[in-house]
């Protein structure tokens, strides 16, 4: 980004905070999404042999791990960029 | 092999450390070193106390039970960790602006600083929370018994009962130490958290090792790991849907509202800006955390023999392969867990017992008499050192009571359900205004019975508390009345059953209740404050923003109106409300007696100002305020410094008004020195003037008469001469512009000289010395020879005796000369013997001739000369005295 | 038969230069040179002029001219007062005083003879 310090600029610097605030408020919802996802798998009771792939405690296993790293990588990113504006004020002034 | 004994030592020794650490970085808090002790890092760290030694061993044990589910307590807290910017930011910068100790202190605090309310929190934090505590020191106790049974030395390993005591002792002690040291109004523990945080790092480094050791140690690598989960008894994915959600909501909600996490993440907080790194670091910590449990858990099941306790596998897997080094390290991770939390649960709940139990009952049985503030200090110190034995003795007893057979993650499930009855009121309170301390209290109250009634009673197992028959068929028989079974809901997991219809029902009542009911004004004030933190608090880190805080108004009135006054007035008010001690509710009322006593002191404007900005409603911060405040001591400092400056004024003026006399007085010296001028010199200009005019106009004058007045006129002009001379060579003298002439000659020489130039021998008889005048002189000769001449010419000129006759009689004298004129008159009168060295002062009748200055420039003379001369009285008659330092004249001399 | 006039003064020289002047002129002059005793001299001899000297040993002039003033007998006898003070405030102090003339030493001789010819009147 350029120090260019005009209005568009400012307003779009501005704005993008704001969406970054929404991504921050969505992630713990999109993460439990996520999380709940496994629930589809549900593997049929009967017959240990033919169990699905995403039945499986291991696959599960790992699935969960990435998202959860993913998770606290997306955070850690979010959190970055996340600026301490308070909520509903209407402070333009970046810095 | 590992003994006990060992173990033992390893584990006295980490504690030593743990104390050198909490100590070191107390010591450093206070000196104002260790920044790094207040890094997000060590904020992260400590977190993750959320991590008992229920995930220490228990997860394991979970996992090889129920599989993957264990992993929901934490996918909770990993989801508000990563939702932060929403909740827990909120949270924090709410606990750090209005200056909250506890979550009990934050609940009462919203509904209107409800002591009831905060009482009640209170207690279902300490019922919910004994069985946990009671579970870590069951795990350091089976942990024990673990390496007791693999030594072979040891024949009688020692009781369960003494090693839970001992390490419940141990962490009272240390809590005690570190948990209590002061008082601080934000209650920080720099010691404490140090110590979590390291002890965060140990549990964190056992359990990876212990992971890396099976997996790759056991296993033989990921792939033969994942192989092995497919194999074992855990390999399917089944849980049950209602579990993985119920347990995901009840672990977040736990995360948010147990008193020790909430000591953690809001009141040892920092700065709000430590939650950027949490955000990520913390989930993180969780995930590492969980990654090993399942291959352990798995490992675990298909080595450890049938019937070997799952909770343990951690330890014994290491302990059963030889690995004993392995063994303590876990061993210590799992102690870790145990005693952060024990420790940080211990100082948060003994916050909440003295600060809203204790500390009333003693307020209120004291009659609010206590007034010193140093007094309630060391009162609130015991009462939470004894709050902090009381918890850990609890925790004891129901460790006893239990047998501690129970499995870890049960108990550690039911506490969490306890706590979690609080989020109702706790969300509620932060992002709904509406909420009311009656819909809080109601909410809590119903969630209270519920969690008691479906899921603690029947915890201590059938027919301990709760009959057989009431778990059965309900209470009186009724059956929709069932503990387990509520309204119907049959066979659906306790657990969750609890979960699900305590706060279910919390959430409605308190809905419903706050709805229904009409909030008070301070509730309504406290609630705008909550919900609208972030408007009114600026900047994270202050805390500001307009807070009715009776304590912030007692601060500001004690600056304003002075401590024992301010102290008066809100203990009488407090009475008044019927609270005790001396913080009164901040009604309407008592704000607007307050303002006008305020205004008092800084002005009506002033004062409305402050009150309104330190209730609410505005955007300055009471810091501003406290600076307003200080303010206006400065000005009240200020204004008796002005008075002190009056004092110093009038000092000045009277300093002033003497210089002023003085002047006047000189001013009138000068007049009569002038006026003596004029006189002296019109008396001898009268006679020269008629005479002149005589010799001029009158005829017939004889030569005897012309001669007369011609001579009058001589006479009278050489008056005058000899008085302007006089006048000149007093002024010399005066002002220090006479130039002395040293020489050395003989005193016999001098006083002969002074005798033939005074001209007095035909009428005066002198008596003289011969011998003692042998003194040899250096000195202005010509000058003291004047004073002598004026001395022995005044003789001359006063002494009325009969016969005249002067005695000059000299003497060395102390390496001075002395030198005394007596004579035979009459003297001269005491009270005008002070006067005779003044100018124009003449005594008795006039005689032609004498101005009146003689004496002075003698005076004047000697005073140069270095030496002096005084009347001397009782002599027989007039008698001055002249003395001259002998050395003195030289060292003058040797100056110039 | 001249008019009698005492001249209260101290300088012998002054007396001298004063008594010449008057006597001459027909004054019949006597002299009296301290303060004390001035009030005394000046009853015995009901002079028609008193001539007084502000400077006096014993008593200031001023006080002999209140005691002369405030006689019954005496009240209304002409005083002409001398100083060798030159000052503003002396003369002031000296009307206020009731001085009936004054003057201000060194005088020449016609300004004291007119002075006391004025005073006594024809």
């Amino acid at each position: 980004m350029t120090a260019k310090k005009t209005p568009v600029f400012v307003q779009r610097r501005t704005y993008r905070r704001r969406r970054v605030a929404d991504g921050a408020r969505l992630l713990p919802v999109f993460g439990g999404i996520l999380f709940l996802i496994p629930l589809l798998w549900e593997g049929d009771p009967a017959g240990a042999e033919a169990v699905p792939d995403g039945a499986r405690t291991a696959w599960v296993m790992t699935y969960l791990f990435v998202v959860w790293f993913g998770l606290a990588v997306l955070s850690g990113v979010l959190a970055r960029f996340l600026v301490a504006e308070d909520d509903g004020g209407d402070e333009e002034g970046d810095s | 092999m590992v003994t006990l004994n060992v173990l033992v030592l390893v584990c006295l020794l980490y504690v030593a450390f743990l104390f050198a650490v909490a100590f070191g970085a107390d010591r450093a808090a206070l000196v104002g070193r260790g920044t790094w002790l207040r890094s997000p890092i060590v904020y992260t760290l400590s977190l993750s106390i959320y991590c008992t030694a229920w995930t220490f061993y228990g997860a394991v044990g979970f996992a090889a039970r129920s599989g993957l589910e264990f992993v929901t307590i934490y996918l909770g807290p990993t989801l508000v960790m990563i939702g932060w910017w929403w909740t827990l930011r909120k949270m924090v910068r709410v606990g750090r602006s209005q200056r909250i100790t506890s979550i009990a202190d934050l609940i009462s605090s919203r509904y209107g600083k409800s002591n009831t309310l905060a009482v009640f929190v209170t207690l279902v934090a300490v019922i919910g929370l004994t069985p946990y505590i009671a579970l870590q020191l069951q795990s350091v106790t089976l942990s024990f018994a673990t390496f007791a049974e693999a030594d072979p030395f040891t024949d009688a390993p020692p009781s369960q009962q003494s090693t839970a005591f001992w390490v419940a002792a141990g962490l009272a002690v240390f809590t005690i130490l570190f948990g209590t040291r002061n008082l601080d109004a934000n209650e920080r523990h720099h010691g404490v958290v140090m110590a979590i945080a390291l002890e965060a790092v140990v549990k964190l480094f056992a359990l990876l090792a212990v992971g890396v050791f099976v997996v790759w140690g056991l296993a033989g690598g990921v792939d033969e790991i994942l192989a092995r989960i497919d194999s074992s008894p855990i390999a399917r994915w089944e849980v049950p849907g209602s579990r993985w959600v119920g347990l995901t909501l009840l672990s977040a909600a736990a995360f948010m509202c147990l008193p020790r996490m909430f000591q953690v993440m809001v009141v040892e907080s920092e700065d709000e800006d430590h939650l950027r790194m949490a955000a990520w670091a913390f989930p993180t910590y969780l995930m590492l955390m969980s990654l090993f449990v399942v291959p352990i858990a798995v490992m675990g099941l298909e080595l450890m023999p049938e019937g070997a306790n799952p909770d343990l596998f951690v330890l014994t897997l290491p302990l059963r392969n030889g690995q004993e080094g392995l063994a303590i390290l876990s061993f210590l991770g799992g102690f870790s867990s145990a005693t952060s939390m024990v420790i940080v649960a211990a100082i948060a709940l003994s916050t909440m017992v003295s600060n809203h139990i204790v500390m009333p009952i003693w307020l209120w049985s004291t009659g609010g008499g206590a007034m010193v503030s140093g007094d309630v200090r060391s009162v609130a110190l015991l009462a939470r050192r004894l709050s902090i034995a009381m918890i850990l003795f609890l925790g004891y007893c129901y460790f006893r009571l239990s047998g501690g057979g129970t499995a870890l993650a049960a108990i550690g499930l039911i506490s969490f359900v306890g706590v979690a009855q609080f989020l109702p009121a706790l969300m509620g309170g932060l992002f709904w205004r509406g909420a009311t301390r009656s819909g809080a209290l109601a909410g809590l109250g119903v969630g209270f019975v519920l969690w008691l009634y479906c899921l603690f009673l029947p915890s201590f197992g059938a027919s301990e508390i709760m009959p057989y028959s009431v778990m059965q068929n309900g209470p009186l028989g009724i059956g929709w009345l069932r503990p387990q079974a509520l309204f119907g809901a049959d066979g659906m997991d306790p657990v969750i059953h609890a979960v699900m219809w305590s706060l279910l029902l919390n959430t409605c009542t308190f809905l419903g209740v706050s709805l229904l009911t009409l909030p008070k004004p301070i509730e309504r004030l406290q609630g705008a404050q909550f919900v609208n933190v972030f408007q009114h608090s600026q900047t994270p880190g202050s805390w500001s923003g307009g807070l009715a805080r009776s304590e912030d108004l007692m601060i500001m009135s004690q600056r304003i109106m002075g401590a024992s006054e301010a102290q008066a007035m809100f203990s009488k008010e407090a009475r008044k409300q019927g609270i005790a001690g001396y913080l009164p509710e901040p009604t309407p009322d008592f704000l607007q007696m307050l303002e006008r006593e305020l205004s008092g002191s800084v002005g009506a404007a002033t004062a409305h100002a402050m009150i309104s900005q330190i209730v609410g409603r505005a955007t300055v911060s009471v810091e501003d305020l406290m600076a307003v405040a200080d303010e206006t001591a400065q000005i009240m400092e200020y204004s008796s410094k002005l008075e002190a400056k009056t004092e110093e004024q009038a000092r000045t003026a009277r300093q002033l008004r003497e210089a002023n006399e003085k002047l006047t007085q000189i001013s009138v010296q000068k007049d009569a020195f002038l006026s003596q001028i004029s006189h002296e010199l019109r008396t001898p200009m009268t006679s020269i003037r008629a005479f002149s005019e005589i010799l001029r106009d009158s005829e017939g004058l004889s030569e005897e008469e012309r001669n007369k007045y011609a001579s009058i006129i001589l006479e009278e002009a050489t008056r005058l001469t000899r008085l302007l001379d006089d006048l000149l060579d007093l002024s010399v003298l005066e002002n220090g512009q006479v130039v002395l002439n040293s020489q050395t000659g003989q005193l016999s020489d001098m006083l002969d000289r002074a005798v033939s130039a005074a001209g007095v021998q035909d009428r005066l008889r002198i008596h003289r010395r011969r011998e003692a005048e042998k003194i040899t002189l250096h000195t202005d000769l010509d000058r003291l020879a004047q004073v002598f001449i004026n001395l022995i010419s005044n003789a001359g000129k006063y002494c009325e005796a009969p016969d005249p006759a002067l005695t000059i009689r000299p003497q060395a004298e102390n390496g001075n000369l002395v030198v005394d004129f007596i004579d035979n008159g009459p003297g001269i009168p005491t009270d005008q013997q002070a006067m005779i060295f003044e100018k124009f002062s003449r005594i008795g009748q006039t005689k032609a001739g004498g101005a009146g200055l003689g004496l002075a420039i003698c005076r004047e003379i000697m005073g140069r000369l270095g030496g002096d001369i005084t009347y001397l009285p009782g002599q027989e008659g007039a008698a001055f005295r002249v003395v001259l330092p002998l050395r003195e004249a030289a060292t003058v001399q040797a100056a110039q | 038969m001249g008019k009698k006039v005492i001249l209260i003064e101290d300088e012998r020289n002054i007396i001298e230069a004063i008594s010449f002047i008057l006597s001459r002129d027909g004054w019949e002059v006597k002299t009296h040179s301290n303060g004390h005793d001035a009030m005394q001299a000046v009853r015995d001899r009901r002079p028609d002029l008193v001539i007084l000297d502000v400077m006096l040993p014993g008593k200031s002039g001023f006080d002999i001219l209140q005691e002369i003033r405030d006689d019954a007998e005496l009240g209304a006898t002409p005083v002409l007062m001398l100083t060798a003070r030159g000052q503003q405030k002396d003369r002031e102090m000296a009307e206020r005083a009731g001085a009936s003339r004054y003057m201000t030493k060194p005088f020449s001789n016609a300004e004291v003879l007119e002075a006391v010819r004025d005073l006594v009147g024809p």
